[in-house]
């Protein structure tokens, strides 16, 4: 618990003007940034010998809409050396894009691609920013709340041209 | 001088050794991987946009089949984030119950990977023996829950049922005999010549590696990463248990398999001492916005049966406020991270499963190997495609 106080006192100290919400909810630490400097507040905790955030135990998208800016991005970090887990939440507008924080952790590549698929949230600078679980060539982002639960092509089957 | 050119093959989805439909596509010089690139997707199903629209109640059989050989484990993850999220107590009985079925469940995950791995790589006779192992465990499922591959037995606040006459006597000769068994298993592959010669150096992540790519599980500890939600985020009552985590050095097939055999005899060793000390109690929370009455109190008592009602068709509406679980479930850490907006559906239901990191790192650990060692490694990960694709 302390190490995270610590982890978001440093943030502060650091990025005064990124961070822009501390919450604590059932014991969970969760620092609301501006998304421009999401790269360099990832560095920042992946790399500081204190904090050591190693493990990106999650990434994913959220939507707000109609809220502007629409979407949100979570991630979750672990640090293996303090046993302690830290939520780092940015939002993203829906014309916007958002460094993509592949190069600190390999994981994000996969995470943000799903995050790309399901929401339409472009990265920049990801190496290989696709489809992930659904096929190429897919229409809408099914995750989006006004993307409905059963969708036009609901019962279809889906045949590719060859 | 002839022009060299690299061969595209494509494994998958339609392959045996790839556990369910996972497409891997290699591009090959000679019989070296140069390059190999995963594609997943074929077994998406939507549960994460599907829950949103069910109450959390409903929610709870969606994930006995993300991965569907941990039914248990799964439960578990997500009734222990709806919990967090309500922020209620659970009873101390129902906490054991959980443990047990879990580690159980564990057990039979690590069955089907020990038999399926295995096979993979032309060694026919094991899976016959860790199938009649699992079987056991199933059966006891069956008595306990009614379900044998997905038991949905985890409520929220609880168990569904407490165990049935007779069935400690039988989970007790379970896992008495269980050792025995294991040594069946190690005669046949531990010291074998051509399992070593497979596995030994096959399949490597390095230890920064593995973090980097977000591995956990088993994948993780084989390469030396001591980290076990378990150990490191203990829930339902795991730190009153006595287990040690194995960990192996190299962090290749070998390793990995080492690794899941010595927690299958700890998983063995939490399960007895789960059901040796299962305190008296309730199963499931009295919070009556949450659990189900009593079945034959909804039958004889008009406020139970409105109850009852209530809770099945509307289920409860949590604060408002996001929450994230997880669990050391048979192949990694099983989180669940649900967002509420105080009504009684989720507003974001996320699940981080952990084939999903593992299946990323798979390009990693096969890379400029052979192409027969992309089978003993994908075996070695032990994913589940299921829960890659939800």
């Amino acid at each position: 618990m302390t190490e995270t106080i610590i982890a978001v006192e440093k943030l502060k100290e650091k990025f005064p003007n990124s961070v822009l919400e501390v919450m604590t909810f059932r014991g969970e630490v969760t620092v609301t940034v501006s998304k421009g400097d999401i790269f360099e507040i990832c560095k920042f905790l992946h790399s500081d010998p204190n904090l050591q955030f190693h493990l990106l135990t999650d990434l994913c998208g959220l939507d707000f809409f109609p809220q502007a800016p629409r979407f949100g991005v979570v991630y979750l970090l672990c640090s293996l050396k303090n046993n302690q887990r830290l939520r780092v939440k940015t939002r993203v507008g829906e014309t916007e894009s958002i460094p993509s924080v592949e190069s600190i952790w390999k994981v994000a590549n996969w995470y943000e691609r799903e995050a790309y698929d399901l929401f339409g949230i472009r990265f920049e600078n990801h190496p290989d920013l696709r489809r992930i679980l659904l096929w190429d060539g897919y229409e809408g982002y099914p995750l989006r709340k006004d993307y409905p639960t059963e969708g036009p092509d609901f019962d279809k089957p889906f045949v590719p041209e060859v | 001088m002839a022009e060299t050119r690299f061969m595209t093959i494509n494994m998958g989805p339609q392959h045996p050794a790839t556990h369910g439909v996972l497409r891997i596509v290699l591009e090959l010089d000679g019989e070296v991987i140069v390059k190999a690139t995963p594609h997943i997707g074929h077994l998406h199903r939507g549960i994460e946009k599907l829950a949103e629209s069910k109450t959390y109640h409903q929610s709870i059989p969606f994930t006995d089949r993300l991965d569907y050989t941990n039914a248990m484990g799964n439960n578990l993850a997500y009734v222990l984030a709806v919990e967090k999220l309500l922020g209620i107590e659970v009873p101390k009985r129902a906490q054991y119950l959980r443990v047990m079925m879990a580690e159980l469940q564990r057990i039979a995950a690590h069955l089907i990977w020990l038999g399926t791995h295995v096979l993979d790589m032309g060694a026919t006779t094991p899976i016959f023996y860790t199938f009649r192992e699992r079987e056991d465990i199933l059966k006891i499922f069956e008595e306990v829950s009614g379900g044998r591959l997905t038991p949905t037995y985890m409520r929220i606040g609880g168990v569904s049922k407490d165990l049935p006459d007779g069935i400690t006597e039988k989970i007790k000769e379970f896992v008495q005999a269980f050792p025995g068994h294991m040594k069946e298993y190690e005669t046949l592959l531990t010291k074998n010549v051509i399992w070593m010669k497979r596995t030994k150096g096959v399949g490597i992540i390095s230890k920064e590696d593995a973090i980097s790519w977000g591995v956990t599980g088993p994948t993780l500890r084989g390469s030396g990463v001591k980290y076990d939600v378990r150990k490191a985020f203990p829930y339902s009552s795991y730190e009153e248990f006595d287990f040690e985590i194995p960990i192996g050095s190299v962090g290749d097939v070998y390793d990995r398999y080492n690794v899941r055999l010595r927690e299958m005899e700890w998983s063995n060793s939490i399960a007895e001492q789960a059901l040796e000390r299962l305190p008296k109690g309730p199963i499931i929370t009295s919070d009556p916005r949450i659990a189900l009455p009593p079945k034959d109190m909804v039958l004889t008592d008009i406020a139970s049966l409105i109850r009852q009602f209530k809770i099945a068709s509307e289920g409860f509406q949590p604060p408002k406020g996001e929450v994230y679980a997880s669990v050391e479930a048979s192949k990694g850490e099983l989180g669940f991270y649900i967002v509420s907006d105080g009504t009684n559906k989720p507003f974001r239901f996320r699940i981080r499963t952990p084939s999903f990191a593992n299946v990323s790192a798979l390009p990693r650990m096969i890379e400029g190997s052979l192409i027969a060692d992309v089978v003993s490694t994908i075996g070695s990960i032990d994913i589940v495609l299921g829960e890659i694709d939800r």
